[in-house]
């Protein structure tokens, strides 16, 4: 009887054991199959690209011969896009974020904007290349700027870095508030002295990855109007512009080999403004929850 | 098993003392939404005095402190009727401004919730607040609010570390300092001590005792030793009513109604 069940038992544990592998095999091919792919696609930007990755390609213009080209306009213009578009959505969204959370009535009116700004965030970025045409470009008469182009990214945006800092803000422990409002703080003492300290960080964060998705979109601007071919500096902001993916876009559809390759290396300087954009909110990030 | 059921010893009181009354609640009904959380509280409260108030969980001690400095305001769909008059004003009228009303009555909280910051900027949070900006005054102000909290000694050498960086015990008296960093004629006391160990416990007790020269001191506790021992009045509630208020050595020693010799000795509760 006894060696029945031990058997028994034996058996159903190497089943479970053998269900356990195979679950783990697959969880593993889950994960190898998008490092595999991600490796693929870093290893044949970097053997296309590094050639290219010189000073002439920060220096230059974009030119009609592929020895000669560099992405400076493109580089400029998305740094100039940066400082225009992050003050702008900074201040529009974490103020919207405070009204929401703060200020607000809790009633039905604020629960329909609430469902409307989480659902803009999930909104295709072309679309809001087409609101930016239609109120930049046309209504407000700001040409194919990199004004126009600064505010269609700010829309596009808004909505990601109000959810972030809403999260944020709620986030702040109720009785960090109390404690603050027990001492006669008015609301905005509060807000401004208790509660954005404690979220701040957490906000920053939330602004640097909103930011970080701006820098790498190309079809909002397309829509606009952002000039393929750049061969100056933006000088005010209602001059033409580029930005770094869209050139990328340009080169890449020409023929020529050596285009493709300088693509590449357009492409690794994209990935590494990304990389220190996401390390910048990662960094953040921990220091916040030392915080907390 | 007999000392559980006696009533908590009394502290000698030497002289009686004539109190002043300076907080006056009457006929006061309040309501979260529809329910009625306190019902016609009446209640004189001393001057410069320890208050105590017990009674079981959910009967509305916590409620009745948070009235006092208005705390319940924040509490959506409250609804507070009758007379809340402290040193002559009704604080529930339209000349009182919040604001103000809580400068002049503090509050510690159950658990110690300091700011993110360093000790100096915890306790200067309050005369900050209230538009003190000069250096010298802020450090004097400090320096005095932390040695009334007894807690200067122990943290003079380092105002500029997080306040994080103390004992639960140190935090609760880190909070004790904010609150008198602000001048308060009245200090409300949530069960500020039920989330320390009993070195701590007996550390606040015998600063409630201190302080109780200079502040008035209105404290919710679960502990009746605790009240027995640190208290002038005490005040028992009991489903959202105040069934009744007196001396402490008279509530514990001879209590006028059934239902608080029955809590006191620990037949029910
Ligand atoms: N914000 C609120 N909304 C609705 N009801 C509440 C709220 N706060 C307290 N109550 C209710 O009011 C009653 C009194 O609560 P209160 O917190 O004053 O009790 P308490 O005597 O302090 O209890 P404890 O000793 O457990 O702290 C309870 O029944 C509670 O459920
Ligand atoms: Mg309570």
């Amino acid at each position: 009887m006894n060696n029945l069940f031990q058997d028994a038992n034996r058996q159903q544990i190497s089943g479970r054991r053998r269900n356990d592998l195979i679950w783990r095999i697959l969880f593993l091919g889950a994960t190898l199959f998008g490092i595999v792919a991600l490796s693929a696609l870093i290893i044949t930007i970097v053997t296309d690209g590094i050639a290219r990755l010189n000073p002439d390609l920060f220096t230059n213009y974009p030119s009609r011969r592929a020895s000669a080209s560099g992405m400076k306009s493109a580089i400029v213009g998305s740094l100039y896009m940066l400082c225009l578009m992050a003050p702008i959505s900074f201040v529009l969204g974490v103020g919207a974020a405070i009204y929401l959370e703060e200020y607000a009535p809790k009633n039905r009116f604020t629960r329909l904007i609430q469902l409307n700004i989480s659902t803009l965030a999930g909104v295709p970025s072309i679309v809001y290349g087409i609101l930016g045409l239609a109120i930049f470009v046309r209504t407000f008469g700001l040409e194919r700027s990199l004004l126009s182009g600064a505010l269609t990214m700010t829309l596009l945006v808004l909505p990601i870095i109000i959810v972030a800092s809403q999260e944020a803000i709620r986030a702040v422990p109720r009785a960090r508030r109390d404690a603050s409002f027990a001492l006669g703080a008015t609301k905005w003492q509060t807000v401004s002295r208790s509660v954005l300290p404690s979220a701040i960080s957490a906000i920053m964060t939330g602004v640097i990855l909103a930011l970080s998705r701006a820098i790498g979109e190309t079809a909002p601007l397309i829509i606009i109007g952002a000039a393929t071919y750049v061969a100056f500096l933006p000088e005010s902001l209602f001059d033409t512009f580029t930005v770094m993916p869209i050139q990328i876009y340009n080169w890449i559809a020409r023929p020529q080999e050596a285009f493709q390759d300088l693509a590449a290396s357009g492409i690794i300087v994209l990935m590494i403004m990304l990389v220190i954009m996401n390390v910048a909110a990662i960094m953040l990030r921990n220091k916040y929850q030392k915080n907390i | 098993m007999s000392t559980t059921t006696e009533a908590p010893q009394v502290k000698e009181t030497t002289k009686t003392v004539d109190f002043k009354t300076i907080i006056d609640i009457k006929d006061m009904d309040l309501y979260y939404g529809t329910y009625h959380a306190l019902k016609k509280v009446n209640l004189t409260i001393p001057e410069k005095a320890v208050t105590a108030f017990i009674g079981p969980s959910g009967c509305g001690k916590s409620t009745l402190l948070r009235t006092l400095n208005r705390m319940n305001d924040m509490i959506p769909n409250t609804r507070i009727e009758g007379l809340v008059d402290i040193a002559g004003t009704d604080i529930y009228s339209n000349e009182v401004d919040v604001e103000t009303l809580r400068k002049k009555v503090g509050m510690v909280f159950q658990q110690a919730n300091p700011f993110p910051k360093s000790i100096y900027d915890n306790v200067a949070y309050g005369p900050r607040l209230h538009g003190i900006k000069n250096k010298a005054q802020l450090d004097e102000i400090v320096e005095q609010s932390l040695k009334q909290a007894a807690l200067w000694n122990e943290v003079k050498d380092f105002l500029k570390r997080s306040a994080f960086s103390l004992s639960g015990g140190q935090q609760q008296r880190l909070c004790i300092a904010r609150a008198l960093a602000v001048n308060p004629e009245i200090l409300l006391m949530d069960e500020a001590t039920s989330a320390l160990d009993p070195i701590s416990t007996l550390k606040i007790e015998e600063l409630t005792q201190e302080l109780k020269n200079k502040y008035t001191i209105v404290m919710v506790t679960h502990n009746m030793h605790q009240a027995a021992r640190i208290s002038d009045q005490t005040v028992f509630f009991l489903n959202g009513e105040v069934v009744e208020f007196d001396q402490t050595d008279k509530l514990f020693s001879n209590p006028s109604d059934k239902r608080t010799e029955d809590y006191i000795t620990g037949r029910f509760g």
